[in-house]
This record gives structure tokens, C-alpha cells and sequence, in this order.
């Protein structure tokens, strides 16, 4: 008997310990808060409060992460969050009016905007970055350097054939090509589809992922690999990786911004919800600190930041939508 | 002993021990393999991790730097979830336990209900986080806060705990509970007082499988659609929050080397988070099983 009670008293201590861990978080939490609010009337005038949620791309979230950690400090009784759901996913819960905004590494297709109007939904397209899509190979390919779209046509596209170097161009060599590409549920697949393979089937044989490390490793450990992801991997794993020229021009911070690198150079958006951003001040503000600061904190993290233009004219839709 | 045929024992004695010698080390090398896979991971996990371990990792926000990255969200959200999950699941497991135990009659449809919570433990993690988006997040628009997130963990993990709580309840013998009956205990009075009692160990060997595989599920929270990029704590259960899962993945998907460090470091803290919870549930049962 005397055991039961034991066990009744240490589930009530032990519950009692976790739920004080919880209310241990959220004091440390609001000690943490007037801290942070004496600082900020110097940089911002309104202290704002409310929430902003978006959801999308892992390729845009890099230069979000890097966003909202930079808005925290500014405004730190806003609450963001972002998920990484990939491009598809953002739009299905920014359909669902889940979120505030989707991030998106692909133009948002007719059958989601249909279904976005269906459920009344009005969104604003906004361009943060460029990325620049990129082929690499392994280190020991010393035959290939540059490929013409046509090329990768050939390559990449499903036709029931054994795909080998040799098939490019009969100097290289009579070996098989192994391929590396991002998932089908990512915008850096749909975008490839699109540009390169007229949306073909991709080649069977071809290794998917959604994580674009394993792709990385794949093409670092096979001579005859070659593979595509976005600017910002390419850059990280530099010198383990050899960049293939399309139509002749090597990706780099300049062809891309230049749009010298077509047609893999592409540009990252977020769509807002108009009604967001009107209701809301904290959308609002949250945005037009998204778009002051895009181009820099996408160079911070590997990515490649518009001409100014085009985020003036991206502040100017803003300011419209209020 | 005289029908014993001496030369045919003799005779196959020795085949008979080779065997026996193979087998054990058959099994051997099946456990060495295990133990040499968790070695490797552990050393991997360590070395590149280790360096990140700070006070600053547990203190700071995901950061855009990896030397400033932290599981702070992180960790606190992993701990609300489980201040969620742990209650609801064991209350209603052991619940429906008993009560299919001890009250529910034999006939076909709590035969048929048996049957299917058992069926239930099978089925993948992303099916259970597609039930909470629809039930929890959208029906009742809890939105993808603790509260949804944790009653879809806590639905996934359930029929483990069940079965488990079962399997105890049931090895509890006969003779005692008839015993307390004997002596005029009421079928309430036998259940808190004799079955649930010696019932614990199992209970709990149950209950700590299924709290270590839902702190450590991702699938469900990606489905729910738990943020990862996120700069403050939870205030309540209806806050929206990002666990240690959660964190790793994202850190392991980055490109800059210096994150997978990063993510080494986050689940040394989920397994550092892993070991005290199981350390607290292997007290408690250590306590309550020197009762047979």
C-alpha cells in the first residue's frame, strides 16, 4: 500500500518538476523582454505586437532564418514563424489560410492560383533573391566544362535509353552518367523541369532527394555523377566540386544577378496575403523589413541579391496594399 | 538407463556441441553488430558535435551563423510538447488498459476493438500527422500550436502504451486479485490498490518506449506544419512552438559544412533530453518491482 502512495507522490513531484521546467522557460522569457524594449525606441518608433506566419521553400528559408533573426531584435514582440514545408507545402497551408506568406523557389502555378481565388485569397508576388540553379561534377571529370541546354535536354530526359557520356559527345567517355537531382516536391525540381526538360519525364535512374547534402555527397563520390541544386550549395562545397558552364557561362554572383546565366538563374519570391498585410501592421511591417533588407541578408547566407530596382518597386506594391 | 544406446550418444555428442558453439556465436556477433553500430554513431555524433555543446548553444535562438545558432526554442518547445504528450497518453492508455482488462466482457466487438488497437501501433507516423491536421489543427482550429501538436503525438503513441499497460495488467496473477476479493475489497478498491500497484514496472517499460519514439518523431510535425525558423518561447499551450526533431532536420539540410556540427550538437541534446526521461522512468520502476 505504502508503495502506491509513494508512486502517487513521485508522479506528482515529477509532474510538478516538468510543468515548473515550462513555467521555468516562459519566466526566463519575460525577464528576457524589458531587456530588449529599453533598447529599441533609438531604432523604431512603434512597438508593434502580433503574429506572422509563413511557410515554403527550404531554398528561400537560409535568407528568412536570417531575416527574422535580424527583425527579432528590432521588433521583438512580433512573432514570426516560418516553416519549411518546401515550395508545394507553402502553398497548400497558404491555401488552407494558414499562413501569412508563402516562400516559393518557383512562380506560383495556374492550379494554385485557381484554388487560392476559390478560397478568396488575393496574394502579392514579391522577388527577394536570385538563385542560380547549378551542374556540378565530380572533381575528376576532366572532360566536361561547358553543356548547351540541348545537352542537358538530351541527358536528363526520360527515353528509355542508357544514358552515357559518350552520348554528348563522343570524345568523352564510353561510361554510364549517374544522376543526382532534388525531389519532385521541391521548386528547384518543377524549375529545372520546366526550363531544361519542357516538363519531360526526368531520367529513371537519376537518385532523388529532398535533402540537397546527399546530393552533394553523391556527386563528390562518383566520377561519372553530375547533378543540380541551388547557387548556395555549390558555393559551400566549392572547392570538392567542379561547376559545369551552361551555354557557356559559369555561374557566379555577377552572371547571375546580370541574368547573363539563363535560363538557370531564378528568382526566389514570397507571396503575401493581401488582407494580411492590410489587417495586419505586423505583416506589414515584417514585409517591408523583408524586402529592405532581402538583398543583403541573401548575400549573408549564399544567395544573390536583386538590382535595387526591383525591391523598390517591390516596396512600392507594399505600400499600394496598405 | 539401460535403453539408452551409450554409442549412438557418443556418436553424436560431439555434432550436437558444434552446433551449440556456432549458434553462440551466431548470436554474439548479432549483438556486437548492434553495439558497434551504436559506437560508431555515438563516436561520429560526439566528435562533431561536441565542440558546439556551449552554455551559448542552449541560451541562443537558430541563427543564420553557426556559431551563434542554438536549440533554445528548440529544447523548451520538445519540453512543452512532453508536458503534453506524457500526461494525456498515459492517463488515457492506462485508462482504456484497465478497462479493457478488468471491466470490458469477453465478446466479439471489445475482441474486435483488442484487435485493433494492436493494428494501430503499425501504422506509419505520417498517417497520424495527417489525422492531426484535420482533426486538431483545422476541425477544432487549434492551429499548429502544443496543445494540436501534442494530442496527435499523443494519439500516435497510445495504442503502444495500451498494449503495454495491458500485457502488465494481465501478468498480474490471478490469485492475488481473488485474494483482495477474499477480503472485501471492492473490484475499484483491487484495481488502485493490488493491479495497478504491481502492474507499474510494465506500465512504465511501455510508456518510456513510446515517450522516446515521440520526442523524437519529426514526420507528424512536419505534417502538422511546426515551424522551424522561430524567435521566441512558448507562452502557453496555444503558442506556436518548433522541437529538437525539428531543429536537426533543418540544420542537417543546410549547405555550409559548419551546420551538420550544429545538428551533431542538437542531438546530443535530444539524447542527453532522452537519457534523464528514461533515467526517471527506470527510477520509478526500479522502485515498484520487488513486489513478486
Amino acid at each position: 500500500m505504502k508503495n502506491w502512495k509513494y508512486l502517487l507522490m513521485t508522479t506528482m513531484v515529477g509532474s510538478a518538476l516538468a510543468l515548473g521546467a515550462c513555467g521555468n522557460a516562459s519566466t526566463s522569457e519575460t525577464t528576457e523582454t524589458p531587456a530588449a524594449e529599453t533598447e529599441k525606441p533609438q531604432e523604431e518608433t512603434a512597438v508593434l505586437e502580433g503574429k506572422v506566419a509563413g511557410d515554403g521553400s527550404s531554398t528561400v528559408a537560409p535568407i528568412m532564418e536570417a531575416i527574422v533573426e535580424e527583425y527579432a531584435a528590432v521588433q521583438n514582440k512580433v512573432q514570426v514563424t516560418v516553416g519549411v514545408s518546401g515550395t508545394g507545402g507553402g502553398f497548400e497551408k497558404f491555401i488552407a489560410g494558414s499562413t501569412d506568406f508563402a516562400n516559393a523557389s518557383r512562380p506560383i502555378k495556374d492550379e494554385e492560383k485557381e484554388k487560392l481565388a476559390a478560397a478568396g485569397i488575393d496574394f502579392t508576388e514579391f522577388k527577394v533573391a536570385y538563385d542560380g540553379l547549378s551542374l556540378v561534377v565530380n572533381k575528376d571529370n576532366t572532360w566536361v566544362d561547358s553543356l548547351t541546354v540541348e545537352d542537358l535536354k538530351k541527358m536528363w530526359v526520360e527515353d528509355g535509353s542508357v544514358k552515357k557520356w559518350s552520348d554528348i559527345n563522343p570524345e568523352w567517355p564510353d561510361e554510364e552518367i549517374v544522376f543526382y537531382s532534388p525531389g519532385t516536391d521541391s521548386g528547384t525540381y518543377d524549375y529545372f523541369d520546366e526550363v531544361v526538360l519542357d516538363e519531360a519525364d526526368l531520367v529513371k535512374t537519376a537518385t532523388l532527394s529532398e535533402d540537397d547534402n546527399v546530393l552533394v555527397q553523391g556527386v563528390q563520390g562518383d566520377k561519372n555523377a553530375i547533378g543540380y541544386f541551388g547557387y548556395a550549395y555549390y558555393l559551400a562545397n566549392k572547392d570538392t566540386l567542379k561547376v559545369v558552364k551552361v551555354e557557356g557561362v559559369e555561374p557566379t554572383n555577377e552572371t547571375i544577378e546580370s541574368g547573363e546565366y539563363s535560363p538557370l538563374s531564378r528568382p526566389l519570391f514570397v507571396y503575401v496575403k493581401n488582407s494580411a498585410v492590410k489587417e495586419n501592421p505586423a505583416t506589414y511591417d515584417f514585409m517591408k523589413y523583408t524586402l529592405e533588407n532581402a538583398g543583403d541578408m541573401a548575400e549573408a547566407v549564399g544567395y544573390v541579391k536583386l538590382p535595387d530596382a526591383d525591391y523598390d518597386k517591390g516596396l512600392a506594391d507594399l505600400e499600394g496594399l496598405k | 538407463m539401460k535403453y539408452i544406446d551409450h554409442n549412438s550418444v557418443v556418436k553424436r555428442m560431439n555434432s550436437r556441441l558444434i552446433v551449440n558453439r556456432i549458434l553462440k556465436t551466431l548470436f554474439f556477433l548479432a549483438t556486437l553488430f548492434a553495439l558497434l553500430t551504436i559506437a560508431v554513431l555515438f563516436y561520429r555524433i560526439i566528435t562533431q558535435g561536441v565542440g558546439y555543446l556551449t552554455p551559448e548553444f542552449f541560451q541562443n535562438f537558430g541563427s543564420r551563423f553557426p556559431a551563434k545558432a542554438g536549440v533554445k526554442a528548440a529544447l523548451v518547445g520538445s519540453i512543452w510538447l512532453m508536458c503534453v504528450v506524457a500526461p494525456v497518453s498515459l492517463i488515457l492508455g492506462v485508462g482504456t488498459a484497465i478497462y479493457l482488462e478488468e471491466y470490458a466482457k469477453k465478446n466479439k466487438l471489445n475482441d474486435f476493438i483488442r484487435m485493433n488497437i494492436s493494428n494501430l501501433s503499425g501504422v506509419p507516423s505520417v498517417v497520424f500527422g495527417l489525422l492531426g491536421l484535420t482533426i486538431f489543427v483545422r476541425a477544432l482550429s487549434l492551429g499548429n500550436s502544443i496543445l494540436a501538436a501534442g494530442f496527435t503525438m499523443s494519439l500516435l503513441i497510445l495504442p503502444v502504451i495500451i498494449v503495454a499497460a495491458q500485457e502488465a495488467i494481465r501478468a498480474v496473477p490471478k490469485e492475488v486479485r481473488e485474494a483482495s476479493y477474499g477480503m472485501g475489497a471492492t473490484k475499484w478498491q483491487t484495481i488502485t490498490k493490488v493491479v495497478l500497484p504491481s502492474a507499474i514496472p510494465g506500465i512504465l517499460t511501455g510508456a518510456i518506449l513510446a515517450l522516446s519514439r515521440a520526442i523524437g518523431e519529426t514526420a507528424p510535425l512536419i505534417v502538422i506544419g511546426v515551424p522551424v525558423i522561430i524567435q521566441f518561447l512558448p507562452e502557453n499551450l496555444l503558442s506556436q512552438f518548433t522541437a529538437l526533431p525539428m531543429q536537426i532536420y533543418d540544420w542537417a539540410k543546410r549547405p555550409q559544412l559548419e551546420f551538420q556540427n550544429v545538428a551533431a550538437a542538437g542531438i546530443l541534446v535530444l539524447m542527453m533530453f532522452l537519457i534523464i526521461m528514461n533515467s526517471i522512468a527506470v527510477f520509478i520502476r526500479n522502485k515498484f518491482q520487488k513486489r513478486y
